[in-house]
């Protein structure tokens, strides 16, 4: 099984025909389809190649148009020709992760015993898992290790298993915003959201989809949630204050009399025209198990013992989800470990969502470090 | 942003750094903790090919560092060290960053711990500019290299030449190397690290290792 030359564009392939993929729960699955972007061209040895890992509501899309909202890819702002993942030096690779709802296998699929949706039927899956997925899609490109692996919240998480598990298949990672752990509080938050699906009595335990009505009012609900937990007080303050919404004075009801109030009901009513409610349940539950710490008897820096990756950490100061103390630990296991790390945190008011805006100062960091590693991996003299 | 690494230093090498560059195998691990902005390290990396990590309090001083390719991570002389290896790094440097850290004999025992050889510099406290500002002016030295005022300076825990070899003999750590610079960044010829130098030295450059 040979990949064409890779190229630009949307590609979708399947994977795990001869051998089924086996899954942390301990169910295995067979044939699981993988839907993935590439941006720029791979060269000759195949050692420019990086990979993309989204959180949890991305997608592969990360710098094309996105093609249920029509906007631009996630991460336009670091993917392009003479941008921090310069295309015209690297071969981008990014995959809609397993349990997702953009093309990859997801509990929205048809289940081949039933014929039908997967629904809740779908094995619970992990951040182990989704890596191994993408491990198949790197041996179909014939990759034989990532120039980089890159992403932020759930992308770090996922770029921290990749060089956990595949030390040898990754030179470079950079987890921004993450943690080796998902915390009590953010497991809370997660609940928060699924409860919110669940009590939408169009869920109905996930077997919606040959219905009518979906549970959007529940999904609205979580995504809204989920968003003030990706902002920050100072940035909410500084986007909306207590500013009102198309009206002079208050209307002693439950409209949306605050502008942040219609800010996040658009933000709710957005997201479920994108997103499947049963994988929005799955991935969080992923992120929720996830526990590199654990996984390593205890010990964080076990997880990275003699690795030769190198790492750049990025925290922000105003991130409250995954505060610069979670990221720390990682670079302090790091350290324990003898890696090469570096790491910065950066001054910004912006929240968890700094990863995805316009932050000149992860811009800089990210670019010196990959052009380090660039240097290192002989890509430039 | 997509300029070529620049490893070239923006300005003339610190006098101390040279020194210290020159104590140093090529292509060694070495770890630069107060890296600042990381000139000393990108020197290191250029002259003598090492193997160069770095830990800065500053977020200023790590970004440049990180931008410029350099691995530096942020953190704290004083607490962050404990994190290391023993025997990580073949030198573990302390570039004028003794005096301000808050238990500085911790410091040089964790120095020791994680680098075969440990590479201290410091301004010597017992210099005869100091000793005589004090004397006749009655007020906290301030010198060329000492110019920030005593409110301001991070300097918490100055200390004298000889203090610092008092030190050494304390806590039973051997001396492999003394450079005893003078205020115009002249090398002291013969002086060792005795009294004449403790008064006409300006600046000192320790390497150090453990005693077997």
């Amino acid at each position: 099984m040979s990949a064409n030359p890779p190229h630009s564009g949307n590609h979708s392939v399947v994977l795990a025909t001869e051998t089924p993929l086996p899954l942390d729960c301990g169910i295995s699955l067979e044939a699981v389809n993988i839907a993935y972007c590439t941006y720029g061209q791979l060269n000759a040895d195949k050692s420019n190649a990086i990979l993309i890992c989204h959180a949890l509501t991305g997608d592969q899309f990360a710098a094309s148009r996105q093609p249920l909202t029509g906007k631009n890819g996630w991460w336009d702002i670091m993917i392009g020709p003479g941008k921090v993942l310069d295309t015209d030096k690297y071969f981008i690779v990014c995959s809609n992760v397993l349990g997702g709802c953009m093309g990859t296998t997801g509990p929205k699929d048809t289940d081949p015993k039933t014929g039908k949706p997967y629904g809740l039927n779908f094995p619970i899956i992990t951040i182990a898992d989704m890596v191994r997925a993408q491990a198949l899609l790197q041996d179909y490109l014939e990759i034989e290790s990532w120039f980089s692996v890159i992403g932020g919240s759930m992308g770090g998480m996922q770029a921290l298993q990749w060089a956990s598990a595949y030390p040898d298949r990754v030179f470079s990672a950079i987890p921004i915003a993450c943690a080796a752990r998902h915390s009590a509080q953010n497991i809370a938050f997660h609940e928060v959201g699924r409860q919110a699906v669940m009590a939408d009595p169009n869920w109905q335990s996930g077997n919606y989809y040959a219905s009518e009505s979906k549970p959007t009012a529940g999904l609205a609900v979580a995504r809204m949630a989920a968003h003030v937990t990706y902002l920050s007080e100072a940035a909410l303050h500084r986007k909306f204050g207590r500013n009102l919404q198309d009206r002079d004075n208050l209307t002693y009801g439950f409209d949306a009399d605050f502008q942040v109030e219609s800010y996040l009901r658009y933000q709710g009513i957005n997201f479920v025209d994108r997103f499947d409610a049963n994988s929005y349940l799955y991935i969080t539950r992923a992120m929720d198990y996830f526990d590199l710490v654990e996984d390593h008897g205890g010990s964080l820096a076990n997880a990275f013992e003699g690795t030769k990756t190198r790492f750049c950490i990025v925290s922000f100061t105003s991130d409250w989800l995954f505060p610069t103390s979670e990221n720390r630990e990682i670079v302090h296991a790091l350290i324990a470990a003898a890696a090469n790390v570096s790491f910065v945190e950066v001054e910004t008011d912006k929240g968890h969502d700094a990863f995805l805006l316009d932050t000149p100062e992860m811009f800089k960091t990210i670019d010196g470090f990959l052009q380090s590693s660039a240097k290192s991996r002989g890509l430039i003299s | 942003m997509n300029d070529p690494i620049k490893f070239v230093p923006k300005r003339d090498i610190r006098v101390d750094w040279q020194l210290i560059a020159d104590m140093i195998e090529p292509g060694s691990r070495v770890l630069d903790v107060g890296c600042d902005d990381g000139q000393l390290l990108a020197h290191l990396a250029e002259t003598k090919n090492v193997d160069g990590r770095g830990l800065e309090l500053s977020q200023h001083g790590v970004n440049i560092c990180v931008s410029n390719g350099l691995s530096v991570v942020q953190g704290n002389a004083d607490t962050d060290l404990v994190y290391y290896p023993d025997d990580s790094f073949d030198y573990a440097i302390l570039s004028k960053t003794l005096q301000t850290t808050h238990q500085p004999h911790v410091v040089l025992e964790q120095l020791l711990r994680i680098g075969r050889r440990a590479i201290v510099s410091f301004p010597n406290f017992a210099y005869w500019r100091c000793r005589t500002y004090l004397a006749f002016k009655g007020r906290m030295p301030m010198t060329n290299s000492l110019d920030i005022p005593w409110y301001e300076t991070p300097n918490i825990h100055f200390c004298t030449l000889k203090d610092f070899t008092t030190l050494c003999e304390q806590m039973d750590v051997k001396i492999e190397q003394s450079v005893i610079v003078k205020a115009s960044g002249q090398v002291m010829t013969r002086a060792s690290y005795g009294s004449f130098a403790n008064f006409f030295g300006a600046d000192c450059i320790f390497m150090l290792s453990k005693k077997d």
